[in-house]
């Protein structure tokens, strides 16, 4: 095995190609996914959060083609700072799927809330934006009979890049195994309209806000190294010996670890010889 | 021995065995219909595959009248069910029964309960400890479950045992979606019937189940895999299916005939070798 050395060339990075899905091998199960974990539990239908965003766009095309357009709802929740065209691209994705839909501007609801606190920073405003649209998610659910659909892709779920309770809640998640990259393959095998795959991706939550600028890195880059980290399971070392960069790879470590707390229950201080979730242990599909 | 096989590919329901019970009569009766001689149904059909902490709560004892049932059933055509089984002593194990005319003729003990990754079975089950063929009015069989077949010391000594029809009964799930052909577990399967067939001169019967729990698909694509290795019968992944093949001693004679792999083995060295390894491996 060669040791990388003054007189080696920089090692040149895995191929993106590790990421490429067989869509005829990947669609199939996700169909299947969402209509029987909708079904198992008595329900025909989903509702979704639909921003205009490739996620969204990419769970609610599943969706749609796993239980039939009639039984989704998408919700549209767009904020006063909200880019039109998120609503615009929202709009023509419902009307090509032919899914029923509601928008519910969410300003009236957070601005009053906002003026108590004028020096809330930005990351609590998108935060509790997130969390607005999750109540309204979760009362559609109700209204419509319909389980709420969730939007979160590998990536993001990986890096905490989302909010907790927000963004982050649903009954299930489609796209939760799908890093970006994937996402964005899956959505051109599937439909996506071209507008929607081909902006760059934003939480749009406030104006000229992208993803990639925030997190200082892009996507295609961190989805390598995360595919390698975490699915090849390759040490701190060997990824470096792959050609990942050492700050990279340390400051992505660090934001998987740093929001674990998002990907898990709360905690439960034990007291009983059975703790629910610790030693009280059931599929999520028991008894139904 | 010349029979028509058939695999019951289906969604158990999880934790459910009053509807598992019958949704495994309703596919004996259409196989009976069919001719079916020997009908294998897939790993913990009668209860679902995560179980948890409810394994205690469907687990059933030999004599149990649900077990009692299909044996009833097996009159004139032979079953094999997956299920969780009870013993004397209040072990609880991932047990496959194979039921024939009226009786139970075998069980097999899951041996390897794999317990990584995504699984977990030795937190609620105990394993095993008996790999052995058995007799049957079709011939002499083997029954392993799913991740017995992973490691190829147990078809080896169930090879060794002189079975004919190698049964492994199996709840795969889908893992490891790529590029490829096909996913991750659904090529490993593929070669692990194809070699165990192949290079053991028997027919490798592998029955899977479909559906899905807690989010996990099974993906199914059961197949019925002859002694030369060719694919005698294959289902469809993630759809239920009724798949049958007709499979004969003709056949194993053969492909015994054609590569005498099994008269050449060399057990005398194997066990010298093993027992070698094993006495090292206690220093």
């Amino acid at each position: 095995m060669a040791t990388p050395n003054a007189a080696t060339p920089p090692t040149p990075l895995p191929s993106g190609d590790a990421l490429l899905l067989n869509p005829d091998r990947a669609i199939p199960i996700l169909h299947g996914f969402i209509a029987n974990e909708v079904r198992k539990v008595g329900m025909s239908s989903v509702v979704v959060n639909l921003s205009g965003g490739i996620d969204s766009a990419v769970s609610t095309v599943l969706a749609a083609r796993a239980l039939g357009p009639e039984n989704v709802l998408a919700l549209m929740l767009p904020y006063e700072t909200s880019h039109p065209d998120s609503l615009a691209d929202a709009e023509e994705l419902v009307e090509q799927l032919g899914i029923q839909s509601l928008t519910i501007t969410i300003s009236e609801q957070v601005d009053p809330y906002f003026s108590k606190f004028p020096d809330m920073t930005t990351l609590r405003r998108a935060n509790k934006m997130a969390r607005e649209r999750m109540t309204i998610l979760y009362d559609h659910s109700q209204a419509f009979s319909g389980l709420p659909l969730g939007t979160s892709n590998k990536t993001e779920l990986l890096l905490g890049y989302g909010t907790i309770f927000g963004d982050m809640a649903s009954a299930l998640n489609p796209i939760g195994d799908l890093y970006k990259m994937q996402v964005w393959q899956i959505a051109r095998d599937i439909g996506v309209p071209a507008k929607i795959v081909d902006k760059p991706p934003t939480a749009d939550l406030w104006p000229g806000q992208t993803d990639e600028n925030e997190l200082g890195f892009a996507y295609a880059d961190v989805d390598l190294l995360l595919y390698h980290m975490v699915d090849e399971r390759y040490s701190r070392p060997e990824l470096i010996e792959a050609g990942f960069d050492e700050t990279f790879v340390d400051d992505v470590a660090r934001r998987v670890r740093g929001s674990q707390f998002k990907r898990r229950l709360p905690l439960i201080a034990k007291l009983s010889t059975r703790t629910i979730s610790t030693d009280f242990r059931y599929p999520r599909d028991w008894g139904i | 021995m010349s029979l028509l096989v058939g695999v019951a590919q289906f969604a158990p329901a999880l934790g459910d065995i009053d509807k598992n019970l019958r949704l495994i009569e309703e596919r004996v009766e259409r196989a009976r219909r069919e001719g079916v001689d020997l009908l294998v149904f897939p790993e913990l059909a009668l209860t679902g595959y995560t179980l948890k902490d409810m394994a205690p709560t469907v687990a059933q004892r030999l004599d149990s009248p649900m077990l009692q049932k299909i044996a009833k059933a097996s009159v004139g055509m032979s079953i094999v069910v997956g299920f969780v089984e009870e013993s004397a002593d209040y072990r609880f194990y991932n047990s496959v029964a194979y039921f024939e005319d009226g009786d139970i003729r075998h069980v097999h003990r899951k041996v390897y309960l794999p317990t990584y990754g995504m699984f977990e079975e030795t937190r609620y089950l105990a394993a095993g400890d008996r790999i052995q063929a058995f007799d049957t009015r079709h011939g002499r069989m083997a029954m392993l479950i799913c991740e017995d077949m992973w490691h190829p010391s147990a078809p080896f000594v169930a090879s060794q045992d002189g079975c004919e029809v190698l049964i492994g009964v199996a709840s795969s799930p889908a893992r490891g979606v790529q590029e490829d052909d096909d996913v991750y577990s659904a090529k490993a399967w593929h070669a692990l019937n194809h070699v165990y067939a192949h290079f053991f001169g028997q027919y490798v019967v592998f029955a899977n189940r479909v559906g899905f729990e807690d989010g996990v698909a099974y993906w199914g694509g059961s197949e019925i895999i002859g002694p030369g290795g060719e694919v005698v019968a294959r289902a469809p992944q993630l759809e239920e299916h009724l798949l049958t093949g007709s499979i004969s001693s003709q056949r194993v004679r053969r492909a015994r005939i054609i590569s005498p792999l099994l008269r050449d083995e060399r057990l005398d060295i194997t066990m010298r070798e093993l027992t070698r390894i094993q006495a090292e491996r206690m220093q």
